[in-house]
């Protein structure tokens, strides 16, 4: 299977997801740059972290405008695998792929260090290889990743259960002290109603090797991986 | 001799009258005004190290893995399996003084476009930051960390370490050093040489603003109180266009015909041209009317001068252009073709095709005639006053110095710079050194950056000395072999006798110490002029940045303690005192007593203990004892490792003779801990290596604990080490 890794100008986790890629078996890497409409024959596309020409708008408002992002809402539309990290949640919340939007963290300041998200969702292709429940370990590194969206697509979220990651502490409990940004709901992740486009602001491209510090996101290529294998044999 | 300038024109593009009657006599004419101001810039201290020149050449700058010493935008020294590393240290004092987030913001996008022209991709940043006390100094200080990790965070480059202290002096002058290193293979190390008649310049990245203008000739002025007014000398820093640029450039390695990559910093055009031409024995033509501007209406003086960020110049061999240009319009960049090289040895600068200035390229890089200025030796460092000294509790000396400003915990300020990106991190900031492995490999790199304002005031021969040392052993503490130096001199104003002084006492210090360590000096920067009003000069603050080797990152050493009933040993005991201490500094409000002493032969007895004993998985962890002593270095294994350490007491007998064992500063000592069963091989090591290696304790509990002595609870530790900095 093939993972596309889209590069806007600004976007600097591709070549982190790509290393990550590489390393899993049965998986290979394409990069897309952000003008070019042609998905190559992806299996799921990563819109990965990083600032898309600058931020200097709002987070992802300039990317989601680039020929590749017509593209990618074209695939979300057939039920393609689209994750979306960091900044790439942030794109997928403005062209509409994710309801809500990522606004400045609480604090004010940027946050670069690691936080535990328990898993709500195992039942998804991003999160099979994980346990409803689980606890996970991974680093964050944003100054606007402190998710937003009104009471009532608050409320959807919850009652359809989209929310896939919350921040936790080591148990699984979510509680303030927990949430690093002041994320609405604690919300870390979540996923579209059809359950094939993923947003979430840590980064399990960093944790996917335990010399740096944790292997917790290898589970999440993993996963997605064998789902998008399972979908081709059938 | 001359009427053509006045005095207020010669002070505005800082040079002195003999400067001037130097360049009327070299030129045999009187210059116009635009290469007045090109002279002024490119004979700035800041460029043209006119006033350090003379002492640098102390500094040890060969050895057998250098694969580029001083001269170039960066030094590079070969890592071993093709790899090269590149990296180079540069200060920007002045405007972050000014306009602390820009200036701090656009000290990290110049040094990083300094590695990125020789080629390299950027991996690491650090930096070193000092500032007047806490609160009065905020405004200075989380200007400064936002704008180090505003710029970084959006480049997507890894601030993997750093330091920061805060004392009296920097008040009015705060110092921010920023560090960038950098990876290539070996023999794709470029070097900013602008070869070949008829190639062509281009000018590529940001368009030319009004933005900086004498910004080198600002960095070797005093701040006083017009520096408000000098603000608009201060640069703004895209960091989003630099990204771009960076990309652009990698890509640009796969292209054929470039010739070099220049980076525009201090002087802007003017330097970059002369240098880039001057490496290679060349001369260029440059026609200003073809420079993408930014704002309308300015004259030939303003766009070779400007600073503005973001810019590089690149050589093409012509014909090649079409594809060169091609490549910066996918990243969006423009690419100007502003002239081309010559070899006649002048830079010529035209405006519309017309001759505007004509200056021999040599005259500019090298002309700056050499100032040899009026040195007075200072007098000693006041004596400690002992007497006056009424010991307390340890323990509440300890809880003071771990929540003091200078060493207290950095996580807040680590934390708010991504040190992730790039898969690489494999020891995070908040030990000794960082350690970046290169991916696809087993290396691994250890990086820090270190300097110790206070021992260089006390005696800068000595602080020099030992703040290579002390950098040495942050790398040698994670188990990697110190390779290669870049050092910033930070220092006052030379034109005091005893600044100039303490500059070469300093440079000397640090040249015996590379010098009897082995480890040469291939890149750095020079900053003079650190004086403020209502503060005076800094302290002399020489940094050193050093990178070191591990051959498998994955045997690398960190300072946290591991595992309850582990050994706790000191390696390495000398002379001790408490003179230049932070414990007589933040305990007892003395600033006083000679630095402890830099001894050779213990310090590569004590690195060549570690790297056997590391190499052969020995050990644990690993920590530098460092200011504060070795209690501090103590607290700090616990509270990195979350675990306690049980000592029976120590023998200290005479008047502050605990204190002394527990805050003495005293060199070339490293806190390590390890399983039992090492211990026979460990005692081996240290008699083969005639090192003393004493047995301190036992890792274990919830406290640090002297039996008899001292007992804190890790709890209460972390407290105080945790708040220091909020």
């Amino acid at each position: 299977m093939k993972f596309g890794i889209v590069v806007f100008p600004g976007t600097w986790s591709d070549r982190d997801c790509g290393l990550v890629v590489e390393q899993l078996e049965g998986a290979e890497v394409e990069y897309l740059w952000h003008k070019d409409a042609d998905l190559r024959g992806a299996d799921c596309v990563i819109l990965p972290g990083g600032f898309s020409y600058g931020d200097y708008l709002r987070t992802g408002a300039i990317a989601r405008f680039s020929p590749v992002m017509e593209s990618v809402g074209e695939f979300a539309e057939r039920g393609g695998l689209v994750w979306g990290i960091c900044n790439g949640f942030q794109i997928l919340c403005e062209s509409g792929l994710l309801p809500g939007a990522l606004i400045r963290n609480a604090g004010m300041e940027f946050r670069c260090e690691w936080v535990h998200l328990v898993c709500e969702r195992a039942d998804l292709p991003f999160t099979h290889y994980l346990q409803e429940h689980q606890v996970i370990r991974v680093p964050i590194s944003h100054g606007e990743g402190n998710f937003f969206a009104d009471p009532a697509t608050l409320s959807r979220l919850e009652q359809r259960g989209q929310v896939v990651f919350r921040y936790s502490d080591e148990r699984g409990y979510v509680l303030l002290d927990a949430n690093p940004n002041g994320s609405a709901h604690n919300i870390a992740g979540i996923v579209n109603e059809r359950g094939n486009v993923l947003g979430m602001m840590p980064h399990p491209e960093r944790c996917a090797d335990p010399q740096l510090g944790g292997s917790d996101g290898l589970l999440l290529f993993q996963s997605a991986v064998a789902a998008a294998v399972e979908a081709l044999a059938s | 001799m001359s009427l053509a300038v006045d005095e207020q024109q010669l002070r505005e593009v800082a040079l002195t009258q003999a400067e001037y009657d130097e360049i009327v006599d070299r030129l045999g004419r009187e210059p116009n005004l635009l290469e007045l101001g090109m002279l002024g810039v490119l004979w700035s201290e800041h460029c043209s190290y006119k006033t350090s020149r003379p002492l640098l050449r102390r500094l040890p700058t060969t050895g057998p893995k250098v694969l580029q010493g001083p001269g170039e935008n960066a030094g590079a020294v070969d890592v071993g399996e093709g790899w090269a590393v590149v990296f180079k240290v540069e200060s920007h004092n002045h405007p972050s003084a000014i306009e602390p987030y820009q200036g701090a913001a656009t000290g990290v996008g110049g040094i990083l476009r300094d590695v990125i022209a020789m080629g390299a991709r950027p991996v690491a940043l650090l930096d070193s930051l000092r500032f007047g006390p806490l609160p009065a100094s905020r405004r200075h200080f989380e200007g400064v960390v936002a704008g180090v990790g505003g710029y970084g965070n959006c480049m997507g480059i890894p601030t993997v370490g750093g330091e920061i202290y805060f004392e009296d002096c920097y008040a009015g002058n705060p110092l921010v050093n920023a560090m960038c290193v950098g990876l290539v293979r070996a023999d794709r190390l470029m070097r900013a040489r602008a070869e070949g008649t008829g190639n062509t310049l281009l000018l590529v990245g940001a368009q030319t603003g009004r933005d900086g203008i004498h910004g080198a000739s600002f960095a070797s002025l005093e701040l006083d109180a017009s520096a408000e007014e000098r603000r608009p000398a201060v640069q703004v820093g895209n960091p989003f266009l630099e990204k771009c640029l960076l990309e652009a450039c990698m890509e640009l390695q796969d292209l054929e015909g470039v010739v070099a990559v220049q980076d525009l910093g201090a002087a802007g055009l003017s330097s970059s041209v002369a240098e880039c031409a001057a490496r290679a024995g060349a001369g260029a033509r440059i026609d200003v009317a073809k420079v993408p501007r930014r704002e309308r209406g300015m004259t030939p003086y303003e766009v070779m001068l400007s600073e503005s960020q973001e810019r590089m110049l690149v050589v093409i061999e012509r014909g090649h252009e079409p594809a060169v240009r091609e490549l910066f319009a996918k990243w969006d960049l423009e690419a100007a073709d502003i002239g081309e090289v010559t070899d006649d040895g002048l830079l010529v600068v035209l405006e519309d095709g017309v001759a505007v200035a004509r200056l021999p390229v040599a005259l500019l890089t090298d002309g700056a005639p050499v100032r040899i200025l009026p040195s007075e030796r200072q007098a000693g460092p006041p004596r400690m006053d002992l007497a006056a000294i009424r010991p307390g509790e340890p323990g509440d000396a300890l809880l003071a110095l771990m929540g003091s400003a200078n060493l207290g915990s950095r996580r807040p300020v680590f934390r708010r710079y991504d040190h992730m990106v790039g898969d690489a991190t494999v020891l995070p900031p908040g030990g000794d050194a960082a350690v970046v492995r290169i991916n696809g490999s087993s290396l691994g790199l250890a990086l820090t950056i270190d300097g110790n304002g206070r021992y260089c005031e006390l005696d800068p021969y000595v602080g020099g000395q030992l703040a290579v040392a002390e950098a040495a052993r942050n790398v040698i503490a994670t188990g990697a072999r110190p390779l290669a130096v870049t050092d910033c001199l930070n220092f006052g104003s030379p034109e005091r006798p005893h600044v100039y002084w303490q500059l070469g006492e300093a440079v000397a210090g640090i040249a015996d110490a590379c010098q009897g360590l082995g480890i040469p000096v291939v890149s750095g920067n020079v900053s003079l002029y650190n004086e403020s009003e209502g503060f005076g000069s800094i302290y002399p603050t020489p940094v050193i940045g050093m990178v070191g080797v591990l051959a498998d990152y994955r045997k690398r050493l960190q300072a946290g303690l591991r595992a309850a009933g582990d050994f706790v040993l000191v390696v390495g005991d000398g002379p001790q005192d408490l003179a230049a201490s932070e414990y007589l500094k933040v305990i007892h409000g003395q600033v006083a007593g000679r630095p402890p002493h830099f001894d050779l032969a213990r310090e590569l007895a004590a690195r060549d203990f570690m790297l056997d004993a590391a190499r052969a998985g020995l050990l644990h962890s690993a920590h530098d004892v460092a200011e504060g002593g070795l209690l501090v270095a103590l607290a700090e294994c616990c509270l990195l490792g979350g675990l306690g350490a049980r000592c029976p007491g120590l023998r200290a007998d005479g008047e502050l003779a605990l204190e002394t064992a527990f805050f003495g500063e005293s060199q070339a000592r490293y806190l390590i801990s390890a399983g039992s069963r090492a211990m026979p091989e460990l005692q081996t090591l240290a008699r083969r290596h005639h090192l003393e290696l004493v047995l301190l304790g036992l890792v274990g509990g919830d406290r640090v604990e002297f039996e008899g002595q001292l007992k804190v609870g890790l709890a209460e530790l972390r407290e105080a080490w945790e708040n220091a900095l909020l």
